[in-house]
């Protein structure tokens, strides 16, 4: 499901809003939860799960394809923890 | 950040009432949970996907006693976030 097919069956649940408060609505939630985490924060969803972020060192790599080593810098990285409700939902 | 002050995001973007936009919060992400029980993926764009796995049955060893035990197969559900989310975390700006 995409999020405009996702947009769509909002308005059709709460019966209410049209596509583009929907819309308005889901980009407020998601892009809300991207500038959380890219503040530094962690984002926690009862019921639902948490987004924190995770911190990968630099590390020594090769191109596969020339066999030369290069250098890979540190960074951050997204990481999702499923909410042990939405746990067993999914295993059902 | 919790789910109050995403709904708190919602209540000053949209001009609904705290109690709706609470409602409708919660309506979001109950539509998401639907979808993946399912077994559904959901795809959204700048942020993420949420997809379902399956696992298989596999040995396990119980790392306290040392003991061999079987790990069932199951389904849990991971996330894949978008190159623009993982921008954003790193401080790149949207490209």
């Amino acid at each position: 499901m995409t999020k405009s097919e996702l947009c769509e069956h909002l308005g059709e649940i709460t019966g209410t809003l049209n596509k583009k408060e929907a819309e308005l609505i889901v980009n407020t939630i998601f892009d809300g939860i991207r500038d959380a985490l890219a503040a530094g924060e962690r984002v926690e969803i009862r019921g639902f799960g948490s987004f924190s972020i995770r911190e990968r060192d630099a590390r020594m790599a090769r191109n596969p394809k020339t066999g030369e080593s290069v250098n890979i810098d540190g960074k951050k990285v997204p990481f999702f923890k499923t909410g042990k409700e939405l746990k067993e939902l999914v295993d059902q | 950040m919790t789910k109050a002050d995403i709904i708190e995001k919602v209540y000053l973007k949209t001009g609904f009432s705290k109690k709706e936009s609470a409602e409708i919060v919660e309506q979001v992400f109950d539509l998401v949970k639907t979808t993946v029980a399912k077994g559904e993926k959901i795809k959204l764009a700048g942020f993420g996907n949420f997809v379902v796995k399956e696992k298989a049955t596999r040995r396990g060893r119980n790392p306290q006693t040392g003991e061999e035990i079987e790990i069932s197969s199951r389904r849990i559900l991971t996330f894949k976030p978008s190159q623009v989310l993982k921008s954003a975390i790193n401080g790149e700006g949207e490209d």
